[in-house]
């Protein structure tokens, strides 16, 4: 199959969508003719034209609320927030507003949006440009959140989002837009709420999320070197979340190491280990759950903190090793 | 820019007003002018060497705004400024050996190397720092008015942003807190013209940004951002105003972004006649002509700016990275 790169994934899925329907159209801040801040839309200006590519002023809170009401009205759109620390400023109109709209007017009106954003550090961006907020949003009843770590699920996850009648949030990584992959030529759609099983073992059970699902295979090859083989679950939506893959792995597993690039403190992965520890695969368990996450601190600048502070392939590694030689 | 004279308030920047500024406060803005063109250049540079994990955005064309505006406030004022803001911090008598170390995220730097180009701050001398988040400042700005107004000082706060800042919701609440309670802001925005691809004409329906003001019931005012006097007497005024407790002033900066926004830029939003007719109107030797400077001195004045950063560049090279044992330090009190 054809490779592409993971923002050439997203930008195909934004093309097929819009030239499938018309109540698609993306808005954001240089999403035209600058293409995005990581390139992702560059070109579609051209095809689109400025009516549906439209660049906003810096307006996080108007982006947010240009898409709620669009979306009321009988549009589909699709908002882009440039880094994903600048959804701060949007967060009224998404967690007051867009999530809980439908609910308020007694399930009377939809909401059918996505919004897109880079997250994630690596690039020397630092403390205000290097947030990975998702957490945040998975607990806001009325939003699905999706995370997708593949070109392949970019593209799919990012149409199946766009035909959704709920707000999505849609988190990118910034890490992933230069990767490659294969993706289908024609429009497919992942459905939400699905995990993947991207790697079968049986030594234990790693859940990894975003850019944290490729380090993690990577442990795994070296890891099976050790004769340590690692099942690697992939959530792709974080809202809802599939669990039963999870609960299935740990079974046969007893072991479950949750990875996730977000603080550690409130992080997704402690909602991972609680449905674990509240499922039938708690008495399969043979060693204490554990968490690869951030330090709990804003992102560092200098590069080797800024390494430091997030899980690396080697400290995913080390910990598997931990907790498959019980050492917990 | 034929149409910028239009826009611009009578009487800014005009000979006379050249003429009531000390002669060594002109000096010395010729000279940071100087310096921040060599640390831009420079940062530029090492950013293509290869030595630079990060982002940065260059403030060529723009040192006239950040070298009047300084230079019109006292020593105990407060600064917060942008990311776009190496050029103010250098105006504000920032050590450029510390900023340098910090843009290559020495231990050295000014924020440790935990902060980078977007965050230098020095407290110590009321510079509340820069900022990643567009607009980020403006509310703080409130707080610090506030505070002053509470403790009796007669300090002013600066706060400078930009066009694209302009369009955020935060811009609005600030101006309204401060001139509902006639705090001492001055806000100085600094309109190079373009918020990355967002071109003024684009975002605004209004050309004169400063007529913002009249929203708020303050003055607002548009002056040249590339003549350094014009700059100073606005802010001069702003701040004067602000220590009598009048309130906050509008001041807008027109200027020009000669580089792209940051690294990235394939500046497709723009003609290269339109950059190349901005550095024809470069504000380093318009001022020094202004100044009276020849040739020679302005050559002399530009080496021993070239050296100053170089100096830098070695003292950042030459000073260790923060240690990772310590990378939890700082972030409670
Ligand atoms: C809240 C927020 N939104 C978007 C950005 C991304 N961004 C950084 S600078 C910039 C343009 C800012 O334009 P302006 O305020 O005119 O300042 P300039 O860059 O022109 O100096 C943008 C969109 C950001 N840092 N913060
Ligand atoms: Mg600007």
């Amino acid at each position: 199959m054809r490779e592409i790169t993971y923002a050439e994934a997203v930008r195909e899925a934004l093309r097929q969508a819009m030239e499938a329907d018309d109540r698609v159209f993306l808005i954001g801040e240089d999403v035209g003719v600058y293409g995005g801040a990581f390139g992702v839309s560059a070109g579609l200006v051209d095809q689109f034209g400025t009516e549906r590519i439209i660049d906003t002023p810096i307006s996080e809170a108007g982006i947010a609320g240009a898409i709620t009401g669009a979306a009321m009205t009988g549009m589909r759109p699709v908002g882009e927030i440039q880094f994903m620390d600048f959804v701060t400023l949007s967060m009224e109109q998404l967690v007051l507003q867009a999530a809980k709209i439908r609910y308020m007017f007694g399930g009377k009106a939809t909401v059918p949006f996505v919004l897109r954003m880079p997250g994630g550090a690596g690039t020397g961006a630092a403390a205000q440009h290097s947030e990975s907020l998702e957490s945040w949003f998975v607990h806001v009843p009325g939003l699905k959140v999706v995370a997708p770590s593949t070109p392949y699920d970019a593209k799919g996850l990012l149409l199946a989002a766009i035909q959704d009648d709920n707000p999505v949030i849609f988190v990118e990584h910034k890490l992933l837009y230069k990767q490659k992959g294969p993706v289908p030529e024609e429009m497919y759609t992942i459905p939400l709420g699905q995990s993947n099983v991207v790697r079968q073992g049986q030594h234990l059970t790693v859940v990894a999320t975003s850019v944290m699902v490729s380090r993690a295979l990577e442990a795994g090859k070296q890891l099976a070197e050790e004769g340590i083989e690692l099942e690697v679950i992939d959530p792709r939506t974080l809202k809802p979340m599939d669990c039963g893959p999870i609960v299935e792995s740990v079974k046969k597993t007893g072991r479950l190491l949750v990875v996730h690039e977000a603080v550690r403190t409130g992080g997704f992965g402690g909602e991972i280990v609680a449905s674990v520890a509240e499922s039938e695969a708690f008495d399969y368990l043979e060693a204490p759950i554990r968490r690869l996450a951030a330090r709990d601190i804003p992102v560092p600048y200098n590069k080797k903190l800024e390494a430091a502070m997030i899980p690396q392939i080697e400290d995913i590694v080390a910990e598997a090793r931990r907790l498959v030689k019980g050492e917990y | 820019m034929s149409d910028l004279n239009n826009r611009l308030s009578p009487a800014a920047g005009t000979d006379a007003a050249l003429r009531e500024i000390k002669p060594e406060i002109l000096e010395r803005m010729l000279e940071q002018m100087m310096t921040i063109r060599a640390f831009e250049e420079k940062a530029e540079e090492l950013y293509a060497l290869g030595k630079v994990h990060g982002t940065m955005h260059l403030s060529i064309g723009q040192e006239a705004t950040a070298v009047g505006a300084s230079n019109a406030l006292r020593e105990t004022d407060y600064l917060l400024n942008h990311h776009r803001g190496h050029g103010h911090l250098i105006a504000w008598g920032s050590d450029v050996n510390k900023m340098m170390a910090e843009f290559l995220g020495k231990e050295t730097g000014y924020c440790r190397g935990r902060g980078g180009s977007m965050h230098i701050a020095d407290v110590s001398k009321n510079n509340l720092g820069a900022n990643g988040i567009v607009a980020g400042g403006l509310p703080l700005a409130v707080g610090v008015g506030l505070s002053i107004k509470m403790r009796k000082t007669d300090q002013v706060v600066m706060v400078i942003f930009g066009d694209g800042a302009t369009n955020e919701g935060a811009f609005h609440e600030s101006l309204n807190m401060a001139s509902i309670w006639d705090l001492p802001v001055v806000y100085l925005l600094e309109n190079n013209q373009y918020a990355m691809s967002m071109s003024v004409k684009r975002a605004f329906k209004i050309e004169r940004l400063s007529d913002r003001a009249c929203a708020y019931g303050i003055p607002g005012v548009t002056v040249d951002g590339n003549d350094p006097i014009a700059v100073y007497q606005a802010v001069s005024e702003a701040a004067e105003r602000a220590r009598r407790r009048e309130g906050p002033t509008l001041v807008e900066s027109v200027t020009y972004r000669w580089r792209g926004h940051s690294k990235s830029d394939r500046q497709a939003y723009r003609t290269r006649e339109e950059v190349k007719e901005w550095m024809a109107r470069d504000p380093i030797p318009t001022f020094g002509a202004r100044l009276g400077k020849s040739e020679e001195e302005m050559a002399r004045l530009r080496a021993e700016a070239v050296k100053r950063i170089e100096e830098a560049v070695a003292f950042a090279e030459a000073s260790p990275e923060p240690d990772v044992s310590t990378i939890e330090d700082g972030v409670y009190a």
